[in-house]
């Protein structure tokens, strides 16, 4: 057996917890997250870090997965898709407004859309168009949904506030 | 449908508002070309309710009371399972939260085809409304014996029938006693009066959007089963390789977790349990191994090629004769390359042979069909096949998904026991699918002394538009690779290739004529068909008529016009658009089609900027008006067009398959770019309700009419004429 394919213990925090798997090293993040912590929100889609299906956020960064060696992110914070939903079940600003927005058709580029806007968010908390444009511009989507996707994101940039929201109810 | 009740934080008119930048919904009832009365009587049945006419086909009475409706089409994110459980909740009376929907499965939904073509909504929306229409009649009847009344005087809500006043109420499992309505739906079926319609004409929201907001599972990609292994194929270099060797004891020693090497003729695959050493091994094994490559792709130019290699020609439409003399004439050629689908996932199956039963997962877009083809590649009854369709990554159209399910049940028969998965990769969904064919339109027309079209002539070149699978084996991509292979027996359907190539104005003199040519590379269905390229020509070439005549282009496109919904839906756009203010080379486009001259009506405008000296192009604007007939959901319609303008916005601006004499070379998404954000219009759509006309699919209405917006725009920006797409390309040639 060649060495390379040798498996180790690698030991990632992902969504607030620790997880310890015994993999290939080399293995890409995002194998791990679906394979091994059996997590939907990242997604395969070329595998060349080109399309953003696969994103993650690693220390707050959105970033592809399908080609970020595992062994290298043991002490980064991985947070997933599903990381962001609070602990509460309530979503996320972000994914909220996606919902809100309707902001998807056959929503495989959704992930990758979210996690880049809520990390948009956390480093520019108003964006306007240009910036939300330039911060998802590496996610592709195939079903035209980007009008709705700009939407989203700038609804979760103002949140409406608990006032408004009980007029509107 | 079970959490629609839950309040998204913003209200129903705010979301409108937000979602389509100025989205109008304009409710037309009662105009002249309407019928005058409502028609409450259904006249006939929807096809798929035709064809499978049982109540409990469609609907299914749950013990707890609610209701499961079972439709044969698929969800491909154009929204069918909300717009079906939106009909059946509102001709029963039940919440949207009451209502769930069974996407198709073999053996448990009806045999609805494929979900293609923009039918879902007139074929199985409209067979559950009926269905959940006649289902309504007999709950009455039946709870009328159970509360000693008469039907007459029952009320139905909330999924409940009680006397009127009274305080007695039957749930519907408690009126059927756990049975089901076998009944066959029977004409004529009494419908719901629209004007009371809650639920029908609203934009009511999708629930699978919060579910893949949230991670859930609702993807094929998602789905994982007990021990499940992971297949990853060897594909030949070429489409009609031969393999020679490969090195299986080297790829053993490299990868001892490969669990299974099968290897069928020139079909290769991997089993093991590990995805990515099953990806290891794939790249090991692609340079392990030896292929004879066969026949070389032609390299000539692609319209030339085309038109050389017709070898059938269909007269589609002869009308009155060509004028001798006419005062001005206008000639043009078209062109639109090979297209991709392009889903952003790349195809996925998962299958399991398991007591002499082969069950798949597949987002195919027909189920049924596809376990008839797998029937016949495998030699296997159909009814030792089960085919559940799970939702795949988008794309409007027949890709890889059906390849991918054979991929898997191959596997699945040499390794019984296991679910095992196939996963397609990137370079395989790009060099594999079958593309959208490319086409070669030549039109000719000339004009009256008034400027009015005397006659129009349109020869388009076309191969087949839909090789989906069916009776043929052939069209599963591995079935041809197989030690006994099939070959396509037939050509496919080609019908779609001359969709839109009649104009649906109206001329005193035309000649339509389709020539058929087997081209060098795999196609089948990719939205709209045919419609894209004609429509691209035939509006193109409207604007260029106009200008002989020296008119307006909508003004001229007006004048060509008889039926008062085409007209409406020009208005409407011109009206939308008449205060823009166009800036610097920048130029505003139009164009309109009636969607296979049958169906939904679009007009589309497009305002484009163009440097001439550095080539560049964006387009900034697109609006549409659109009429679909009845509105089921008003959103859905809205998403689709929005959608709908945006992808063929890409596919005109940028998109096209490039291939060598080997095989297609643009196999990721750097070499076969398409739109990112930074190329992405604002678009607006307006949307003429008419809800007493025939609901009608607009999943495909704005793919044609978008593209000559915006060849239409382009002219206007900088005055040159792209007849050959993708325009970006043709514009740096220019």
């Amino acid at each position: 057996m060649s060495t390379e394919k040798m498996k180790a213990k690698i030991t990632i925090h992902v969504n607030g917890r620790k997880h310890t798997v015994n993999v290939d090293p080399s293995m890409p993040l995002l194998y791990v997250l679906r394979n091994y912590l059996e997590l939907n929100g990242p997604k395969y889609g070329c595998g060349q870090e080109l399309c953003g299906s696969c994103m993650v956020l690693i220390d707050n960064k959105a970033l592809p997965s399908c080609r970020l060696p595992v062994d290298t992110l043991q002490n980064k914070a991985i947070t997933t898709l599903e990381g962001l939903v609070r602990k509460d079940g309530k979503l996320h600003p972000v994914q909220q407004a996606f919902v809100d927005q309707q902001a998807a058709q056959c929503g495989y580029c959704l992930n990758g859309m979210v996690i880049s806007a809520a990390a948009l968010l956390e480093e520019n908390k108003s964006p306007d168009e240009e910036a939300i444009r330039t911060h998802l511009q590496r996610v592709l989507c195939r079903c035209g949904s980007h009008s709705r996707v700009i939407k989203a994101v700038k609804q979760a940039a103002q949140p409406i506030s608990p006032k408004d929201k009980q007029t509107q109810e | 449908m079970k959490d629609t009740r839950e309040t998204p934080s913003v209200s129903r008119r705010d979301f409108l508002k937000s979602a389509g930048c100025l989205t109008i919904a304009i409710p037309l009832f009662g105009n002249c070309w309407l019928p005058e009365a409502e028609k409450t009587f259904a006249e006939e049945l929807p096809g798929s309710l035709n064809r499978q006419p049982q109540i409990s086909a469609w609907l299914e009475v749950l013990a707890n009371g609610k209701l499961r409706v079972y439709t044969g089409k698929m969800e491909l994110g154009q929204g069918i399972r909300t717009a079906i459980a939106q009909v059946a909740a509102e001709e029963l009376d039940m919440d949207m939260s009451q209502v769930e929907v069974h996407l198709a499965e073999t053996g448990k939904t009806p045999h609805e085809g494929y979900t293609a073509g923009s039918g879902s909504i007139e074929n199985s929306a409209m067979s559950v409304r009926y269905a959940a229409a006649a289902a309504r009649q007999k709950l009455l009847e039946l709870a009328a014996v159970k509360l000693k009344s008469s039907p007459a005087k029952l009320t139905m809500a909330n999924g409940h029938v009680l006397v009127a006043g009274g305080k007695e109420k039957l749930t519907f499992a408690q009126i059927l006693d756990g049975k089901q309505i076998t009944d066959e739906v029977r004409l004529p079926v009494k419908l719901k009066d629209k004007t009371t319609y809650r639920l029908v004409g609203k934009a009511i929201p999708r629930t699978d959007i919060e579910r893949m907001a949230r991670g859930e599972q609702v993807h094929i990609h998602d789905l994982r089963f007990p021990g499940m292994l992971h297949a990853r194929m060897v594909r030949p270099p070429a489409y009609s390789a031969k393999l020679v060797s490969l090195e299986e004891s080297t790829l053993k020693k490299e990868f001892p977790g490969i669990v299974k090497t099968v290897v069928n003729g020139n079909f290769v695959g991997i089993l093991a349990t590990d995805e990515y050493e099953a990806m290891q091994a794939q790249a090991f094994l692609q340079k392990h191994i030896k292929w004879e490559t066969g026949q070389n792709l032609p390299v000539e130019d692609l319209p030339t090629h085309i038109q050389k290699q017709a070898t059938k020609t269909e007269q589609v439409k002869s009308k009155g004769e060509k004028p001798d003399s006419p005062s001005i004439s206008h000639k043009a050629s078209y062109f639109k390359p090979y297209i991709m689908h392009g889903s952003i996932g790349p195809s996925c199956a998962i299958a399991l042979y398991d007591q002499s039963v082969l069950h798949i997962w597949s987002h195919s877009q027909g189920v049924y069909p596809l376990r008839e083809a797998m029937s016949k590649m495998l030699e296997l009854p159909p009814d030792q096949i089960h085919i559940t369709g799970v939702p795949g990554a988008g794309c409007y159209g027949h890709n890889g998904a059906d390849d991918a399910a054979a991929d898997a049940a191959l596997m699945a028969m040499a390794y019984p026991g296991k679910h095992i998965r196939v996963q397609w990769s990137r370079e395989e969904e790009h060099g594999w699918e079958p593309y959208g064919s490319a086409l070669s339109v030549d039109l000719e027309a000339s004009l009256d002394q008034s400027g009015k079209i005397n006659y129009y002539g349109s020869n388009v070149w076309t191969d087949s538009h839909s090789t989906r699978p069916g009776g043929d084996a052939a069209t599963l991509l591995p079935a041809r690779h197989i030690s006994k292979p099939f070959q396509m027996q037939s050509a496919g359907y080609t019908g779609g290739g001359h969709r839109n190539a009649e104009p649906y104005y109206a001329l005193p003199n035309l000649q339509i004529q389709a020539h058929f040519f087997e081209g060098p590379l795999r196609v089948s269905s990719l939205r709209g068909l045919g419609a894209y390229a004609n429509i691209f020509a035939l509006e193109s070439f409207m604007d260029e008529l106009a200008e002989k005549a020296g008119k307006d282009p909508l003004a001229f496109r007006l004048t060509h016009l008889e039926d008062e919904r085409a007209i409406a839906v020009v208005k409407k756009i011109q009206e939308l658009t008449k205060n823009e203010k166009r800036g610097k080379n920048e130029g505003m486009g139009y164009a309109f089609s009636r969607y296979k001259n049958t169906a939904t009506y679009c007009a589309i405008a497009a305002n484009v900027w163009v440097d001439s000296s550095t080539k560049e192009i964006k387009v900034k604007k697109m609006w549409a008006c659109i009429d679909a007939g009845e509105v089921i959901n008003l959103d859905g319609i809205i998403n689709q067009t929005e959608g709908g303008m945006i992808q063929a916005a890409s596919w005109t601006l940028k998109e096209q398959v490039t291939f060598d004499s080997q095989h297609v070379s643009s196999l990721n998404w750097a070499t076969y770019p398409i739109f990112r954000f930074s190329d992405v219009p604002q678009v607006e759509v307006a949307v003429i309700n008419r809800p007493q006309e025939k609901a009608l699919g607009a999943g495909e209405a704005a793919q044609g009419p978008t593209s000559a917006a915006i060849a239409n725009a382009v002219y206007q920006a900088c005055g040159k004429r792209i007849r050959q797409l993708p325009i970006e390309a043709a514009l740096r040639q220019s």
